[in-house]
């Protein structure tokens, strides 16, 4: 599919090697990549004066983990063959991805400011079609799992070594379709596959608990035959030591279960279930942009 | 009378041939197997064959993740668990992305007979129909199955096969070749054009044989090829013969019929009649005696095509 030219990366795949992603970053550097991504989303939700900050907010430790640490990717040609896939099924958390992306080199940073704009290729939630490194259309809940299901699948006959990482909301699992794909997902063994659950215990309407429980959610993973990993995720550590546990599990899937705040990192987004779905205005632009200096 | 065979019967036996000759072909299901005839495939490679269980939904998903990944999935089970149940994965999952997902349903429309209201689809080709980018297919025999089959595995995209669940006649010789959008003339004529799909096809060459002792000479088309429809072919009969009957095992609602009459209305207006199920449910019964129940037989297109030459004569 051909991409519209300003989205394509910065330097192409045929002038220059591209080279497998990898950072040296230590923990002390990843919390600063992870202060200006969030800073990046609230910038981008603010200008674009839509979008969904809470639920980016609260997955930026998963992706930086995931970009920065663990999946072997290469910016300059995302359709490696071999490259391990993310998915992600949350779409409305495109803001995250797309502050990843670009400080991966996916696409220039500057494209950020063009999130849900008229021709733009950040569309409000993900579009495959679009966004070099996207690789599910995504924002109508409860569907990648079981993409990420056939992607696996697609590796094993392909005797190809790529991992899956799925990444969906908590709210998202009141989807029926995501316990069909747990269901299916330990039925066929899929080893490769991870899903990371964003565990930030809010969803538009409010508490989990009390708009839809999901409780005993650790108990329901690992009843349809999950290997069920806890972890704090803004820990980019924690997470790091998660998928590498994961990869050593055999004969079934891992959901790595992380626990997180919405609006995570911004006072008064932290918690609020009015920034799901609401961007911030120019003043709470400002205020936000101060906390996370 | 012509030999009947299984169109789903078609469809198994051709994966088998295509699973041999392409690695990619894999196949999935959702518990009806049997009634599919993907059992014929999953016998034969086991490791490409993934059963998902009652759950449509997921079977779907999995689909567009194994063709994002190469790979040319053929994911079945009946007609109306499909784009009825799947509307919105198919929708984000399939169509929207353009992933090469092959569809291929069968006990599509009310000739599924005595299972009755719940599993007659007489929705789905609207649905699937709405969907951009999608092909959508609908066989008259297990001879031009064949081919839709090996049609649209070649074909990169979305693809939808409808198939019913009867044996049906042979309405083509071995030497048939579909071609992919194209509708094919099956009989020739002047005075009014029926254009069918599936098993209605047998039922418009057999009104237009009737038709013929009372001197109306029709042209018969099979628009096996819904989508993209020919609209060359539907200009070329409406300019020549005036009058357009369509016959289909649908709703009158935005199949078959409501296709062929956005073009008509654009390229060429001229009298039309639509044979096919009127914003109603069906219920159970025997497949023939539903058809007729319905009016959805040779006597029913007949009278649609005197009809509709009355009105072009009304000008």
């Amino acid at each position: 599919m051909a991409l519209p030219e300003k989205c394509k990366p910065s330097t192409s795949a045929k002038s220059v090697k591209a080279e497998v992603f990898s950072s040296s970053a230590s923990v002390a550097e990843m919390e600063a990549i992870a202060k200006r991504l969030r800073r990046h989303i609230i910038t981008m939700t603010g200008k674009a004066g839509s979008g969904h900050p809470g639920g980016s907010l609260s997955a930026v430790e998963i992706l930086i983990a995931l970009y920065f640490k663990v999946i072997r990717h290469k910016p300059q040609d995302p359709h490696w063959p071999e490259r391990d896939r993310f998915i992600l099924s949350k779409g409305h958390a495109a803001p995250a991805l797309y502050a990843t992306l670009a400080e991966c080199g996916y696409f220039p940073v500057d494209e950020l400011a063009t999130l849900r704009r008229m021709d733009s290729c950040l569309q409000g939630h993900t579009d495959c079609t679009l966004t070099p490194g996207v690789e599910m259309s995504a924002g109508a809940l409860g569907q990648g799992l079981s993409f990420a299901i056939g992607v696996a699948l697609a590796g094993r006959l392909n005797l190809k070594d790529y991992r899956v990482y799925v990444l969906l909301g908590d709210g998202e699992c009141d989807e029926g379709q995501v316990w069909e794909a747990a269901m299916s997902a330990a039925h066929f063994k899929v080893d490769n596959l991870v899903a990371i659950v964003d565990n930030n215990g809010q969803q538009i309407d409010g508490w989990n608990r009390d708009v839809m429980n999901l409780d005993p959610f650790p108990a329901k993973w690992q009843a349809f035959g999950w290997q069920v990993i806890e972890v704090d995720g803004h820990s980019v550590p924690q997470l790091t030591q998660a998928f590498d546990k994961a990869k050593l599990v055999k004969g079934q899937p891992t959901v790595i279960i992380a626990h997180t705040v919405k609006g995570k990192g911004v006072s008064f987004m932290e918690n609020n279930p009015y920034f799901h779905g609401t961007a911030p205005t120019a003043e709470e632009v400002k205020l936000a942009l101060k906390e996370l200096a | 009378m012509a030999e009947e065979f299984y169109l789903r019967q078609a469809y198994g036996e051709t994966l088998v041939e295509l699973g041999k000759e392409n690695p990619d072909i894999v196949v999935l299901d959702a518990d009806l197997s049997r009634s599919t005839r993907t059992i014929l495939f999953a016998d034969k490679f086991p490791e490409r064959f993934f059963n998902c269980g009652i759950a449509e939904q997921n079977m779907v998903g999995i689909a567009a993740g194994l063709a994002a990944s190469g790979k040319i999935p053929f994911a079945s089970t009946f007609a109306v668990f499909v784009p009825g149940r799947c509307f919105d994965q198919i929708r984000m999952s399939i169509a929207q992305p353009k992933l090469n997902v092959k569809l291929v349903v069968t006990h599509g429309g009310i000739s599924v007979g005595e299972d009755g209201t719940s599993h007659q689809s007489i929705e789905d080709l609207a649905l699937i129909g709405s969907l951009p980018g999608f092909t959508v297919i609908v066989p008259a025999d297990a001879i031009e199955t064949v081919q839709a089959v090996r049609a649209v595995a070649a074909h990169l995209g979305p693809c939808y096969i409808r198939l019913c669940r009867p044996k049906l006649p042979l309405v083509y010789e071995q030497s048939y070749r579909f071609k992919l959008g194209k509708a094919v003339t099956m009989k020739r004529g002047g005075d009014a054009t029926i254009i069918a799909i599936g098993l209605m096809v047998k039922a418009a060459l057999e009104a237009a044989q009737n038709l013929k002792r009372e001197g109306i000479d029709c042209r018969v088309l099979n628009m096996s090829t819904l989508k993209p429809i020919d609209e060359a072919a539907i200009t070329k009969a409406a300019a020549e013969t005036g009058a357009i009957v369509t016959a289909e095992e649908h709703l009158e609602h935005g199949g078959l019929g409501s296709a062929v009459a956005r073009v008509v209305a654009k390229h060429r207006p001229v009298p039309m009649e639509l044979v096919a199920i009127k914003d109603t449910y069906a219920k159970s019964g025997k497949a023939a005696e539903l058809l007729e129940r319905y009016g959805l037989t040779a006597k029913d297109i007949g009278r649609a095509v005197k009809s509709a030459i009355k009105r072009k004569q009304l000008k």
